[in-house]
Order: C-alpha cells, then structure tokens, then sequence
C-alpha cells in the first residue's frame, strides 16, 4: 500500500498563484454575472476587467518588492518560477493589457462586444501568458500557451467578418502544428535528460557534456518552429499578416505586444543557455533567423497597400530585432528586449488604436480594404491633430529620436556592439534605414497628398473618450519616453541581472 | 538666465512653435517674425556674452538624461559653434521675413521654427546622443518642407533626402556605439560626452574603421562626391525657404561634425585619409562645377556651385592646421551667407516668373537694375572676389592646404577661378543683352519685403570680406586649441608631422598679445 503523501501548505507557496488567479477569478465573476442577469453593457465589463488587472497588477508589484528581497520565488512543487524576468514580463502582459481593454468602448456598437463572454476569454487569455512566462516547467509552459492560444483563436473568430473566421481557422490551424512541435520537442528533451525542467535540462546536458547532440539538435528545432510561431520568426510568419487583417485593429494591436513577450521569456529561457554553451548551431540558426525576420518582414511591408498589413509586416520586422537579444544573450541585450518592448508596447498600440478610431463598417466602393493608405491622404488637411499622432508614431516606428522606440534600438544596437557582433548591429541599423521608407509613405500620404472625398467622414468616427483617453496615453509615451529610459533601465538590469540572465 | 542660454535658444522656438498653433492664420507671419527677431538677438546676446578669449567650450550645461548609459543632457559653445548658431538664428529671421509663400502659412511657420530648434540643438550639443537627436530630428521638418510646398517632383526628392541621410546616420549611429563602447572598456563607465571622448587615444586601426562610420554619415550630409545626389533633387524641387535653409545650415552641419567630431577624435585616421579626401574635395570642386555649366535652370547652377564650394570647405578642414580649419569654419559661414542669399534672389525671380529657367531671361539688368545689383554682388561673393566673405575663408582654406600638398592646392586653386566661368556666364545670360522675352519687359523690381531680407545679407557679405576679425579671432582661438589635442594625441609620426605643434608658438603669441 501506498504510503500518502504528506505535504505541508505553507511549502507550497500558494501565493505565487495569486497573480494568475486574479485573472481567472476575474473571468469567473464576469461569467457569473451574466448568468445572473444577462444583457448587461459592456461598460461594465471592460471596467471589471481593469479592475482585476489592477489587482493582478498590484500583485505582481508586491512580488517584484519581494524578489527583489529575498531573490526568485519558488512555489507550487518548485513548478512556478517567479524570478525577475517572470515578473517584467508579467508586467508588461498586464499593463498592455489594461491599456487594450478600454479600446472595447468604440462608439459604434462592433458584435464581439455583446459577449460577456469576450470579456471572460480575455481575462482566460492573460491567465494563460502569466503562466507560460511564470515556469520553467515545459508542460506548464505548454498548458499556458495553449490556455492562451485556445482563447485567442476565439477572441479573432467574434469579430464575425468572413475575413476574421479564415483569419482563426488560419490562426488555429498553424497554432495546432506548433502546439505539436512544442510537444514533440520538450519530449526530447525529457527523454534525453529525464526531466522537464529548463534548469534541469540545462544542468544534466552540461553534466553530460552535450554528448547527445543529435537529439538536442532535433529537439532545438522542434523548439524553434514551435516558439518561431508564436513570435511570428521568418519563416513561421505566414500566417501574421492574414491573422492580423481579419482581426480587429485592436485585437491586431494587442497580438503584436502581449502574445510576443511571452514567447521571448520562453526563448530566452531555454535558448540562451543553450546558445552559451557552445552550440553553434543554434547560433548560427538564431543568427540567419534574425536577420531573415528582420530583413525580409521589411521588404514586404515596403509593398503593401494596406496600413494594417504593412504594421503586420513591421511588427515581424520588430520582433526579428528584439529575437537579436536571444543571440547575443548578454545582461545588457536581455535588458534592451524588455526596454524596447515596454517602448514599443506603447508605440505600436498607439498605431493600431489610431487605426481602429477610423474603423468603418462598411467598405467604399473602390475600396481594397479596411485601411488603405488612400484612406489617410490629406489626412492634415482634414484633421491635422490625428494626423500629426499617427505621424509620431510612425516617425517613433522608424526609430527617429527622441520618440520612443529610438532609445530601445539604441540601446539594443549597443548591446550589440558590446557583444562583438558588429556585423549584426549593422544589419540592425541598416534595416531601420529600410523600415524608415514604408512608415514615411504613410507620412507622405497623410502630409503631401491631396484628401480623397468621401474618406474624411471616417477619421475619428470610432472614437470616445476612452479611445482618446489611450491614444493620449500612448502619444505622451512615446514624445517623453526619454524621461522614463534611465528608470526602466534601472529597474529591468536590476531584475535581469537578479535572475541570472 | 544667461547660464541656461543655450537650452533657451533651443526651446524657445519649439515652444513659440506650439504656442503658434493657437495664433490665427492672418497674424502667423507677424508671429513668426517676432519670434525668430527675439531668438536672432538671444543669439546676438550670446555672443556679446562670449568671452573670445577662452578657447575652450562656454556656457556649459549639464543634465543627466540616462546616466545609466552615459547620455547627459550636455550642451556648449565655442567659437567654431558660436557663428554658425548665430547664422542659423539669423537665416530663420531672414527666411521668414521675406517669405512669400501663400499656401498654409501657418504650417510652414510653425515648421521653421521646429526646424529652428533641432538647428541649434546640433550646434550646441556636446553629448553625441544629444547631437544626434537633433541631427536626425532636423531631417523631419526639412521632408516636410520639400515635401509639401515643392514642386512637381517633390515627394520623390523629399523621400530620397530622408532615406539618404537616414541610412548615413544609422552607420554613424553604429560608430557612436563602438566610440561608447571603447570608452567603456577603457574607463569602466558609459559616456557619449564628446569632451570625454577627445581624451580616449584609439589605436589606428579602430580610428579608420571608425572614421569611416562617421564619414558616411557626414559625408552624406554635405553632400560629398559620390553621395551628393539626393542634393540636386531637393534644391530643384524644394520651396526658396525650404532651399535657402538646406544650403545655408543644414548642410553645415556635415562640415561641422568633420571638425567637431572626425578631426579631434580620430587624428591617425584624418591623417591616413587626408589626401583621398582632398581628391574627392578636388573632385567635387571640378565635376560639380562642370556640371552647374551645363544646367538651364538658374537654381540648379546656384545649387551646384553650392555643392563646389563645399568642396573647399571639405579641402581647408582636412589641411588639419590652424590655417585650414579656421577657414574653413569661416567659409562655412560665408557659404551659408552668399549660397543662402543666391537661393533668396532665385526665389524673387521665380514668384514673378513662376519659371527658373535661364533662357527665359535676358537683359533683366535694364527692367530690374536693384535686383541686378544685389545679384551681382551675392554672385561676386560666390566666386570668391576679394574684399567679399568668400575669398577670406577660400584663401584661409587654400592656404592651409597649401602646407600640406602644393599641387593639389594648386589643383583646386585653378578649379576655383575656372569656376568662376559658369556664374559669370548665368549672370551674362540673364541679366546682361537687350530684353528678349516681352513677358521681362514689365517685371516690378525687388519691393521692401524682399529688401528686408537681402539687404543684411549684402553688409555681412561685405562688412566681413573687409573686416573679419571679429569673427575670425574666436574661430582661430577654438581651432587652435583642436589642432593641439590633436597633435598630442596623434600616434603615428606622419601624423605628428603633419599635424603642427602649437604649444610653442602660441605661447608666444599670447605672451605678445599680453604685452
């Protein structure tokens, strides 16, 4: 007979929990107050769900004093990890978060929005990102990833466009492959090291001194394709652009930022011990990856006619850039991804929000698609204060200074050349030469070009106050963003460094 | 107040900027004049308060902005910077003064003076994050100038004169890394402070590579032979504001860096690339000049003789003696003077004509004979007459270049005076003959407006050909404080041959200077 186990709760350690709990609560309420009273506005919701996300928020500022106490916080049989990075990345999941939510509020009705049960998806969705970033156990990263994904897909199919459906049936579909090689790749890890534990793996390798390299290549790869994927790597993009068209401006936005931070922790947690010990492969891999991802997303964004395809594109090109920090691997470019990523969080929504306030529902005759850059030409003319906003977060795109996204380039080239890799951090700066061309064409459009009738009953039709409210908070972001680098460096070094990256 | 003198001159008009976006459109232009009047005598104060005597840089200050990666906000002058502010100042005031354009005013004001701001910013940083913000900054307000108020082929000119000077700065960005970078391994901290940097000795090898990462973005920005052909494009369909501003400032700002940031920093590096860049400089001097020959469009001439002349900038700052340096800063203020003022007249022709091309005129002396005199003048100015501005900072510059190679001073010498050949003979096609076109025979000569703007230009022209002590004296102090450093820094034995020692002779100059 089995002897039973005797666990004590305080060793568990429950309130690492508590973050992704309040996010679960969150959506159970919303679920349960609509089965009480159904039909209710979705002011409410969107106000429910920023309320958890303080909450979650407040917590996870509560753990950040913590670790920066007492070191990482282990708990739940030592399956969550909440070292530094869990906790940035975390943050930033919240705050992109609470910054997407009050788009919901659209002053013309949109379908998804009637659903209690977006709101509760939403909150399920965050969960599951808070998960995937808080481990380093592989099978919590799976479920997380797929907690997420699973409410992601759905999140894309309410939109209820023709084009929204391919976009999750599209999105699901290639999800459903990684999901498959996430799988396939940790099982064999766990069979070459009998454990499904990065650390773990990390430490029996190295005992091991790497002789099963056949097998680690092989689960390397799984893990490329399946972690590619989800950060949208040359050449697992395809399905971005199309995705990101048939969703919302909002929603596109939002998966640009928040699904992509995830992705990097986990990278940066089981490739970078690979990448430093030696396996050159890998980085001859991650190398050719970045600089494909980088380079070819910007080629094809210069062609695109669509505004939103063209940020599809760039957003691949972002993330190519941000991926260089897995390869260098040092203190200093692991600090520079979360530093340009909190910028460009700000940046890019601000982009795709400006979108989303000129969203009409019904095409043009003539018209192509939902934003083509016809759209916006003469737009100073017609409304010179949304034009010179977009205009910002174009030029803060293209990494002009002082904007926002220059000082992460910056300090990401840097790290670079720290690093020794002065081949990629020209690569790095020559892209941002060719990036500079398509974000000045919408430029050219909104400053140089006459106005077309019949577009400027469009501008701002979508907007209320809290759309305002967000464009106001990512164009301050973006303009002084200077003034918040030296804190965000301080801080994100410290944990960085604390948790051994 | 005047301790903070420096960042007033730069946001005071980034501020009237914003606050003009409240002013109506009928009152912009008194705006305008009334802000940039005040910011021309904020620099004028600067320049009363500058005390020529001090070599060193003036009116520091000092913020720290990311000092967890070494960028402060760090501003100063010296007397190579202290000029150039004032004509920046001083061409923002001319150029809206007698700015004729009609079409959204307010947005064209609004935008100098933003332009205005990153202007003076690049002049005055001493932080190379800071200088490069500014630099970079500067592109935009220009793209939007070019681009919206130009002519037909103004989206393209403007996009190629963005993507060209971008795709240059990001190289020269990389080598502000590296420069960074090596500072750090070589004292433990991070710092973008130029003032640090001229103390950090590179090993020669890292100075070329470095070298070349700032000269591509320089060189761009000149525009130096062969990346020079973005310039054409925005001259031909850039506004008169918007070319008056890209030839008077904006393209010092390349020359500039040369001195500020090239010659102190990489001494071996300017030394091994002396001679190549002096047959590009001479390059650019003939090839340009050949080439404004043949052009039919009078702006296209001025723009090309404007590109030539930047030719001897290039050439005196590369003599790498007092000589050279010193007047080749000077030239950058001539050049800014004369080419500046050239565009002004091309601009008053083309609001009467609406054409610019050259065999539309003829005999323009008899029916405009002010505006044939002034043109005159500025055009004497240009080709380097003496007792104008230009023949003392082409002497200087020739001069320098002299002690370091005859022949191709020679060389470039020749190129000068043969170059005179094509303004000579635009000015003949335009003004001289009996009036060809009947469209001529009615036009009105230069009215008040546009007086007001030329006038002060023709006193510099000449007030500074007769007497420019008052200039050159701080130019030379501040020079001759850089070509020291260099000297002491300078490696190899070329360098510390081709670069004079001064410790000696200055001595005594200052000791005669005492007496």
């Amino acid at each position: 007979m089995l002897e039973p186990i005797h666990v004590s709760l305080a060793s568990l350690n429950l309130a690492t929990l508590a973050p992704m709990l309040i996010a679960i609560v969150g959506a159970l309420v919303i679920l349960v107050i609509d089965m009480a009273k159904g039909g209710l506005h979705k002011s409410l919701y969107v106000m429910l769900s920023l309320l958890f996300l303080l909450l979650d928020l407040g917590s996870l500022i509560d753990f950040a004093g913590l670790f920066l106490k007492n070191g990482t916080i282990l708990g739940f049989f030592d399956v969550m990890l909440m070292d530094g990075l869990a906790i940035l990345a975390q943050i930033i999941i919240v705050v992109g978060s609470m910054l997407f939510i009050p788009l919901a509020l659209t002053s013309k009705r949109f379908h998804e929005y009637n659903y209690p049960e977006y709101f509760a998806l939403f909150l399920f969705m965050i969960s599951g990102f808070q998960f995937m970033v808080a481990t380093d156990n592989l099978i919590l990263i799976f479920i997380g990833l797929e907690t997420a994904s699973l409410a992601l897909y759905t999140l894309i199919a309410l939109h209820n466009r023709a084009k929204s459906f391919e976009a999750a049936v599209k999105y699901f579909t290639m999800g459903a492959l990684a999901a498959g090689f996430f799988a396939f790749g940790s099982m064999i890890f766990y069979a070459i090291s009998g454990s499904v534990e990065i650390n773990q793996i990390a430490t029996v390798l190295a005992e091991d001194h790497y002789s099963n390299i056949g097998y680690i290549l092989i689960a390397v790869t799984f893990m490329i394709a399946a972690i590619g994927f989800k950060i949208s790597m040359v050449p697992f993009h395809t399905w971005t652009p199309d995705v990101y068209e048939g969703s919302s401006a909002a929603l596109a936005g939002y998966m640009s930022i928040v699904p992509k931070i995830a992705g990097f922790v986990v990278a940066m947690r089981l490739f970078e011990f690979l990448v430093h010990s030696g396996v050159a492969w890998l980085q001859v891999i991650l190398y050719i990856g970045v600089v494909i991802t980088m380079t070819a997303a910007n080629v094809w964004a210069l062609v695109q006619s669509d505004v939103k395809r063209m940020l599809a594109y760039s957003s691949i090109s972002h993330a190519g850039f941000v991926m260089a920090a897995i390869l260098i691997g040092t203190t200093q470019a692991n600090t520079g991804l979360f530093l340009y990523w909190a910028l460009f969080s700000f940046t890019n929504l601000g982009a795709f929000t400006m979108l989303w306030v000129n969203r009409q529902k019904n095409l043009l005759p003539g018209q192509s698609s939902d934003h083509p850059y016809e759209k916006f030409s003469g737009m100073v003319k017609t409304m010179p204060m949304g034009a010179v906003m977009m205009g910002l977060f174009m030029l803060s795109l293209a990494g002009i200074p002082p904007f926002g996204l220059f000082w992460g380039k910056l300090y990401m080239i840097g790290s670079a050349v720290s690093a020794g890799y002065t081949g990629l951090a020209l690569i790095m700066a020559l892209n941002s030469a060719i990036a500079g061309y398509y974000y000045l064409k919408l430029i050219v459009f909104m400053f140089m070009k006459e106005p077309m009738v019949g577009y400027e009953k469009m501008y701002f039709m979508n907007a209320s106050l809290s759309l305002k409210t967000i464009i106001g908070i990512a164009v301050v972001g973006t303009i002084f963003a200077v003034f918040a680098v030296n804190p965000l460096l301080k801080v994100i070094t410290l944990f960085v460094y604390n948790s051994g990256y | 107040m005047i301790d903070h003198i420096l960042t007033l001159l730069i946001f005071f008009p980034a501020l009237a900027a914003m606050l003009g976006f409240v002013v109506t459109k009928d009152s912009m232009r008194a705006y305008g004049i009334a802000v940039s009047f005040i910011e021309f005598v904020l620099s004028l104060w600067l320049w009363y308060a500058y005390d020529p005597m001090v070599s060193g840089m003036q009116f520091m200050e000092s913020m720290p902005l990311i000092p967890a990666f070494g960028i402060n906000y760090l501003l100063g002058v010296d007397g190579i910077s202290l000029f150039i502010i004032i004509l920046s100042t001083f061409f923002t005031m001319i150029g809206i003064a007698s700015l004729t354009e009609k079409r959204h005013l307010k947005n064209l004001i609004i935008t100098l003076l933003f332009l205005e701001m990153t202007m003076v910013g690049v002049f005055a940083a001493l932080d190379a994050i800071v200088f490069y913000v500014f630099w970079e900054l500067s592109l935009v307000p220009m793209l939007y100038i070019i681009g919206a108020w130009g002519g037909p082929l103004r989206i393209y000119a403007s996009i190629k004169f963005f993507l060209y000077t971008f795709t240059g700065s990001l190289i020269m960005l990389v080598g502000m890394l590296f420069m960074a970078y090596f500072y750090n391994q070589a004292t433990g901290m991070w710092s973008f402070s130029i003032l640090e940097w001229y103390r950090l000795i590179l090993p020669e090898n890292f100075q070329l590579w470095l070298f070349a990462a700032f000269f591509i973005g320089f060189a761009i920005k000149v525009p130096m032979f062969p990346f020079h052909t973005w310039l054409p494009y925005a001259h031909g369909q850039a506004p008169t504001i918007g070319s008056v501003i890209l030839a008077a400032i904006l393209l010092k700002m390349g020359t500039y860096a040369f001195v500020r940031f090239s010659l102190p920093m990489f001494p071996d590096a300017s030394v091994y690339f002396m001679f190549p860049i002096a047959i590009i400089a001479i390059i650019m001097i003939i090839y340009t000049a050949m080439v404004a020959y043949a052009q039919e469009d009078i702006k296209q001439v001025v723009a090309y003789s404007s590109v030539s002349h930047m030719g001897v900038i290039i050439l005196g700052t590369f003599a790498l003696n007092v000589e050279g340096v010193s007047g080749s800063v000077f030239l950058m203020l001539a050049h800014g003077v004369v080419s500046g003022a050239l565009f002004l007249l091309v601009g008053v022709i083309y609001d009467r004509r609406h054409t610019k091309m050259m065999s539309e005129f003829g005999g323009i002396a008899s029916v405009m004979p002010r505006y044939a005199t002034i043109f005159g003048i500025m055009m004497m100015a240009s080709v380097g007459l003496p007792l104008t501005i230009n023949f003392v900072g082409e002497f200087l510059s020739l001069l320098g270049f002299y002690k370091q190679s005859h022949m191709i001073t020679l060389t470039a010498g020749v190129a000068i005076i043969v170059g005179a050949i094509y303004m000579l003979s635009a000015y003949k096609k335009m003004f001289f003959g009996t009036v060809t076109n009947e469209a001529n025979r009615n036009l009105k000569d230069v009215n008040r407006t546009e007086l007001l703007g030329l006038i002060p230009l023709v006193i510099v022209a000449i007030w500074l050909g007769v007497y420019p002590k008052p200039v050159l004296g701080p130019i030379n102090n501040s020079v001759e404080s850089i070509i020291q450093l260099m000297h002491d820094k300078a490696q190899s034995p070329e360098a510390k041959e081709r670069i004079p020692n001064l410790s000696d002779s200055s001595k005594i100059i200052s000791m005669q200077e005492a007496h």
